[in-house]
């Protein structure tokens, strides 16, 4: 199966990417781990304000399949949680570069370490 | 192979009830309450115009929709689904069962020494120095024993160093979750390609963080942890404490005893174990037995035998009360007369049959499975179909089927324990439905149920928009 998969992103192995175009770098997960998971029914996201390390936990998603723990692709404090994916977790399935956004961080380091598109093609 | 029809209720039956003409002067009543405000006041009450045949047979249609251990075979596995025996209802049915909880001690002393006893059929069960009989289910007997755990860290000094618990990849989720609700941070510790604790992992695991490790033994794929001796003396070296949970506890009935394994503290479900109805949100009782070292800490208040009189203690530094009054006292009950009917014998022979069943029915499956061979449950895959489709079609064939997706070891995951109760022909019937399932093609399994009340659900919409209550689900319609 073809999963879209942005040239403009940067990805981490545990299938988050993030966006650094936007002032503060936003983060979903990929077309790829929404087709994996399946129906998402419930999304956890942390309080604005939020410390997070690159790679630490920040949030669940749970599909009718699994719970799944989601990873921070960058180190840096939390300054927006999508309220729209928590009342409506489908957006993720739905729209996983667009509405289905998760946070937004100000980064606290660069998105060196992330993999472009190509490469992330090849772990999946 | 014989097909199943579940009873459908057909609520669309535009004929209606025409009361008995006896009825029909009752089936409204005029009310006037002058003194009281319109906005609480209605013309006449909506009382249903049925006679009682009519209501006896919607009840009787309604549980026909159902399907529980008294209309067929019921192997969830991790569950240990097994039949209550009804003489147990009868024993908490009678009078004398009706015991005030603030009744006085000596007005109460039979009732006490049921409880005493009950703590030392358990202990001895377990292998345990003594038992609280308190915490009203097996999640909440994990979260006690965590606690009493933590309590006697802190009793040493040791509370803030020991800040962790190690739980295996493979446990139930409410180790992860009662360790973290005691404050704990859970460390997953993963299996071997044995399915059994990897001991290599364990050792580097434990340290002076470790608080306890959580252990089920048989473990969820069915299989023993034969290592346990050396499991026990790694955590207890490293000054941990190793808690057993209680849940595949059928498969070692009066056989092997997780105190003589090295455990310090064990909940019991005796909702498993000793035939007591599955709670389904209560009353349940999940008591838990610890060594003769972690008594003290034990929630208060225990039943002591004094000369020849049965008291209530406090022991010397209780974590306090988990629960009401002591305990869930009719569901304890049942337990004592479920082991009082058994006794010795009888429980050995429970283990015997449960680990025989499991076997003889594994064997009967055409379908991989991966270990073996097992103690009370085996875990079959589904291999390249979806393990809930494979069990939803199963319901069309009359029987309950499987846990399902888990553990998530083995891929596709049909998790089966029929139990000590069944007999060879149900598990034919049982092995019948894997075996005709099996056989069958893609879009047959996918579009079963086909004979149930309910067809199948719509677990994304549901869980989505989830409606709870009546009024939710008549504002839809």
């Amino acid at each position: 199966m073809d999963f879209e998969i942005p040239t403009e992103l940067r990805y981490a192995e545990s299938h988050e990417w993030a966006d650094e175009r936007t002032d503060a770098v936003r983060v979903g997960v990929s077309d790829f781990a929404q087709d994996e998971l399946g129906d998402i029914v419930f999304v956890e996201l942390p309080a604005e304000g939020a410390e997070l390390g690159a790679g630490e936990e920040f949030g669940v998603l749970e599909s009718i399949k699994a719970v799944s723990d989601i990873y921070a692709p960058v180190a840096g404090t939390v300054v927006a949680a999508n309220e729209a994916v928590v009342d409506s977790p489908e957006l993720v399935n739905e729209d996983p570069y667009g509405d289905g956004w998760l946070i937004e961080v100000e980064p606290a380091g660069d998105l060196e370490h992330l993999l472009d598109a190509s490469a992330y093609e090849e772990t999946i | 192979m014989q097909r199943h029809e579940q009873a459908v209720w057909n609520e669309t039956s535009s004929e209606g009830y025409e009361p008995l003409l006896s009825e029909k002067d009752r089936t409204t009543i005029d009310v006037e309450f002058e003194e009281l405000p319109d906005e609480l006041t209605r013309e006449s009450l909506e009382l249903p115009a049925l006679s009682e045949p009519e209501v006896a047979r919607h009840y009787t249609r309604l549980s026909q929709m159902n399907y529980g251990i008294d209309s067929g075979p019921y192997p969830l596995g991790s569950c240990t689904m097994k039949y209550n025996p009804k003489f147990t209802e009868d024993v908490a049915a009678r009078s004398e069962a009706a015991v005030h909880p603030d009744r006085p001690e000596e007005a109460v002393q039979g009732t006490l020494q049921l409880y005493h006893e009950l703590q030392e059929y358990l202990g001895r069960i377990g292998g345990m120095d003594a038992v609280t009989l308190q915490p009203p289910a097996g999640a909440a007997g994990e979260f006690t024993g965590i606690l009493v755990a933590k309590a006697y860290h802190e009793r040493n000094g040791d509370g803030e160093r020991r800040s962790e618990v190690i739980v295996p990849s493979s446990a139930h989720g409410t180790n992860f979750a009662s360790a973290a609700m005691a404050g704990y941070d859970v460390v997953e510790l993963p299996g071997d390609d044995d399915g059994r604790v990897d001991l290599e992992a364990l050792r580097s695991a434990v340290g002076e963080e470790t608080a306890a490790l959580m252990l089920t033994n048989p473990n969820t794929l069915g299989l023993f942890e034969r290592d346990i001796e050396e499991i026990a003396s790694v955590v207890h070296d490293a000054g941990g404490l190793l808690y057993y949970d209680g849940a595949n506890l059928n498969a070692l009935l009066g056989r092997a005893r997780p105190g003589d394994m090295g455990f310090d503290i064990m909940h019991y479900n005796v909702h498993k174990t000793f035939a007591t109805p599955h709670g389904g949100g209560g009353p349940g009782a999940g008591p838990i037995g610890v060594t003769e070292e972690l008594e003290p800490f034990l929630p208060s208040p225990q039943v002591e035998a004094r000369n020849g009189t049965y008291e209530l203690v406090e022991p010397e530094h209780s974590i306090g009360k988990v629960h009401g009054a002591m305990g869930n006292w009719l569901v304890l009950l049942k337990t004592h007369a479920y082991i009082r009917r058994l006794g010795d014998a009888g429980l050995r022979d429970t283990s015997a049959k449960a680990v025989l069943n499991a076997n003889y029915l594994a064997s009967q499956i055409d379908l991989e499975i991966p270990f073996g061979p097992f103690h009370h449950e085996f875990v079959a895959s589904a291999g390249e179909r979806d393990a809930a489709e494979f069990a939803k079609r199963m319901l069309d064939y009359g029987v309950h089927p499987p846990t399902t997706k888990w553990p998530e070891i083995v891929p596709e995951a049909l998790m089966t324990e029929p139990t000590e109760a069944e007999s060879k022909t149900t598990l034919d019937q049982l092995a019948a439905a894997f075996n005709a399932v099996a056989d069958e093609d893609e879009e047959t399994i996918a579009a079963a149920p086909e004979t149930t009340s309910a067809r199948y659900i719509d677990q994304t919409s549901a869980a989505r928009s989830p409606r709870l209550s009546w009024h939710a689900l008549s504002d839809d319609a």
